[in-house]
């Protein structure tokens, strides 16, 4: 096939690209101007899921890409369906994510003119996609195409939006697909400098209070393997940000949690008190910096990233190492010794009996905290994918993951409505696992109409509403610092989530009782179908500990409600 | 602090605004900006000055060289180099001051390149100071209208960027 050339339209090149590209599936909305790209997937190898509204085609594609390590593909039309997209390309964009969104736009000779469903996607998405294109000549789909995935994929991933005017799509081309990309002014750096890395593993080695804090680039580089043997060999303990949860499992005894605003105690006070900060993959962000002037102020930092601009972008870095997580640990490897952490170990590990994550539990009202120990005992290894809020944090804190790809979260845009979408593209890409998008009342009404695509697609996906008729991330924080003043938080009794799964033709149940969680939860797994589990959870239960807004991270606060 | 970045780009639509709403949604100042193609017509050049300390400096180097369509980002502020600016200057003048606004214009090297009655063009090329001080002698005249071209800039000697 290849060095072939074959006649073929734009639109049966776009899907050949894909095809080439090995995607097996997509996920979109049809409309006017992507009539011939339709067209042409009708009679595809490639699976199409239909989405209800195109936000979740971008959630979706961008789900299908972190729970797969594949790049996820999301179609829509001009106009509002390429606007649609914007939320889901900028969540992908904020947690450099690979996905590729393809457009359709009016015809070359309307652009411009205000025609009808046109909107400038390329000049919108700009902030928001690691690159863009609007394809301006038929015979460049599939260079285009080539270099789109490339740039995806490669270096720190992120979203690449290609808008494609209809009259392209229509027009006759000699297909031929490059086999390589030649891109002069793209050159990603993969290696670490071999003397930063000398350097690092130096200080790493005679360092006698390390923490290692790992982030979602970790993931992205397939890295956790060697953050595991990093660890191990210098005995240095290991605290992720919320978008790495599962490169290191929690169950080991190097573990400390999650650190920053809901981290655990235990992960904040190793930070604050360390002598040196090993960051991999990670970028510093403010939920996990807490107050900047105040992290970690007597360590060292040892950042290794893929993205140069990352480094001393947010925090002074003394070693800074540009390449890939996984390389450049590989490197690493060979030149650290371990550590002198005894006496720290010791003392992380009193910390960590000191100040446990906890909860106070009781017979007759819903704690959050213990259904997800109840999902976790039930399905060790599902996929958790969840929306944005309370429950969110608790998932994050209380799931015990040990593997990476596992848990699915908007991190950096902080999207409500991300996690169902984005559990049928996890769903997808995983079809062997058990996938939970846990969620919140709140959140998942914004895209609760996505029931009628996991019932026609047949996905059973399982959703764990934790519902507390509040939107109670936002409440919490009224409730802190707002004196109590719940505006327009309170959503209670808005609608039947049983009701509404069984009008979609998904199976609803209600759980009110601690005892019914476990049944609950075993029901929607064993009956193999798109399930809505409506919790009705402790009202006014507040994720815990906190840091507050502008704090640092040291300064947390238990906020666990007594029965 | 201002730097002069001399930024190699892919002559491709679209790159300005790429660049400029890199500025843009950073809250980085553009002191001025100068865009044309260079010898290679595949490529043009953009001349950037930029305020900012070396920490505002890094970042904005960092972010044009993300930016896929950039090729080379160079700071010139530490270099040896020539800088000029073009400004087209539209003076009231008549028969009572012409010559005087001529004389001016000698002694700048600055070329007259259109004669009106009531008014004349003004052509003059140099550093930005230069452009300050014909400016503030031409403005007793009366400026009817001004346009400058921003910085451009080369290093001196041999070596390229």
């Amino acid at each position: 096939m290849t060095g072939r050339t074959e006649k073929m339209t734009g639109a049966r090149a776009i899907i050949e690209c894909l095809y080439r590209e090995g995607v097996d599936t997509i996920f979109g909305y049809p409309g006017g101007q992507v009539l011939p790209i339709y067209d042409a997937l009708y009679d595809s190898k490639i699976r199409h899921v239909l989405v209800r509204h195109e936000q979740s085609a971008a959630h979706a594609a961008d789900g299908y890409a972190r729970a797969s390590g594949k790049v996820g593909v999301c179609l829509a039309t001009s106009g509002p369906g390429a606007t649609n997209l914007v939320t889901g390309i900028a969540t992908a964009y904020m947690d450099s994510v690979p996905i590729i969104a393809l457009t359709g736009q009016v015809p070359l000779s309307m652009i411009g003119n205000d025609a009808f469903q046109e909107a400038n996607i390329t000049g919108i998405t700009l902030p928001i996609t690691k690159h863009n294109y609007l394809l301006q000549d038929a015979r460049d789909i599939p260079r285009i195409m080539k270099e789109a995935f490339h740039i995806a994929t490669t270096g720190r991933p992120g979203p690449v939006l290609i808008d494609i005017p209809k009259d392209l799509t229509t027009e006759i081309i000699d297909f031929h697909y490059p086999e390589t990309v030649k891109l002069r002014s793209y050159n990603p750096t993969y290696e670490g400098n071999i003397q930063q890395i000398k350097k690092a593993a130096q200080e790493i080695s005679r360092s006698s209070k390390p923490v290692i804090y790992a982030g979602g680039g970790v993931i992205s580089a397939n890295a956790s393997e060697y953050l595991r043997a990093l660890a191990e060999k210098v005995q240095a303990p290991v605290t992720t940000t919320l978008t790495a949860m599962g490169a290191f499992p929690v169950d080991h005894p190097l573990f400390i949690g999650m650190l920053g605003m809901h981290g655990t105690k235990y992960a904040n006070y190793a930070v604050q008190e360390s002598d040196l900060i090993i960051a991999i993959g990670a970028r510093f962000d403010d939920r996990v910096t807490g107050k900047i002037k105040s992290f970690a102020t007597n360590a060292k930092i040892i950042h290794i990233d893929v993205d140069p601009a990352e480094i001393s972008k947010n925090i002074r870095v003394d070693i800074p190492i540009v390449g890939n997580a996984k390389k450049v640990l590989e490197d690493l490897l060979k030149y650290v010794d371990r550590a002198p952490t005894d006496e720290w170990l010791t003392r992380i590990a009193h910390w960590k009996r000191s100040y446990p994550l906890h909860y106070v539990s009781n017979s007759s009202t819903l704690k959050p905290q213990y259904i997800i120990e109840q999902i976790y005992d039930a399905c060790k290894d599902a996929i958790i994918v969840t929306e944005v809020g309370q429950h969110q944090m608790w998932a994050a804190q209380y799931f015990r993951f040990s593997e990476p790809r596992t848990f699915i979260s908007s991190g950096g845009l902080g999207t409500m409505g991300f996690g169902f979408p984005a559990a049928i593209g996890a769903k997808i890409a995983r079809p062997d696992r058990v996938v939970f998008d846990i969620a919140g009342d709140g959140s998942f009404q914004m895209n609760s109409h996505e029931l009628a695509t996991v019932v026609q697609e047949n996905l059973p996906v399982i959703i764990a509403i934790f519902n507390n008729g509040y939107l109670g991330m936002v409440r919490q924080w009224q409730e802190l610092f707002f004196d109590k003043r719940y505006s327009y938080t309170c959503i209670r009794d808005s609608v039947d989530f049983v009701k509404l799964a069984e009008a979609y033709g998904a199976l609803g149940l209600r759980v009110k009782q601690p005892s019914e969680v476990r049944p609950a939860i075993e029901e929607a797994i064993a009956s193999g179908r798109p399930t809505v589990i409506d919790f009705w959870i402790e009202c006014e239960e507040n994720v815990s500990p906190m840091v507050p807004a502008g704090a640092a991270i040291n300064e947390i606060l238990d906020l666990e409600r007594k029965a | 602090m201002k730097h002069t970045l001399a930024v190699l780009v892919e002559n491709r639509y679209g790159v300005l605004s790429r660049v400029a709403g890199l500025f843009a949604r950073r809250g980085y100042n553009i002191d001025s900006l100068a865009v044309g193609v260079t010898e290679d017509p595949t490529i043009s050049r953009m001349t950037i000055v930029v305020r900012g300390d070396d920490l505002v400096l890094e970042q904005v180097t960092k972010q044009l060289n993300k930016l896929i369509d950039v090729i080379r980002v160079t700071d010139l502020g530490s270099e040896d180099t020539v800088e000029r600016e073009l400004a087209l200057i539209k003076v009231n003048a008549d028969v009572t001051n012409r010559s005087e606004i001529m004389q001016i214009a000698d002694i700048f090297r600055a070329n007259i390149i259109d004669v009106a009655s009531k008014s004349v063009v003004i052509e003059v090329t140099g550093d930005e100071n230069k452009i300050k001080a014909i400016e503030q002698l031409l403005k007793p005249f009366g400026i009817k209208e001004m346009a400058r071209t921003g910085k451009i800039a080369l290093r001196r000697g041999p070596k390229g960027i």
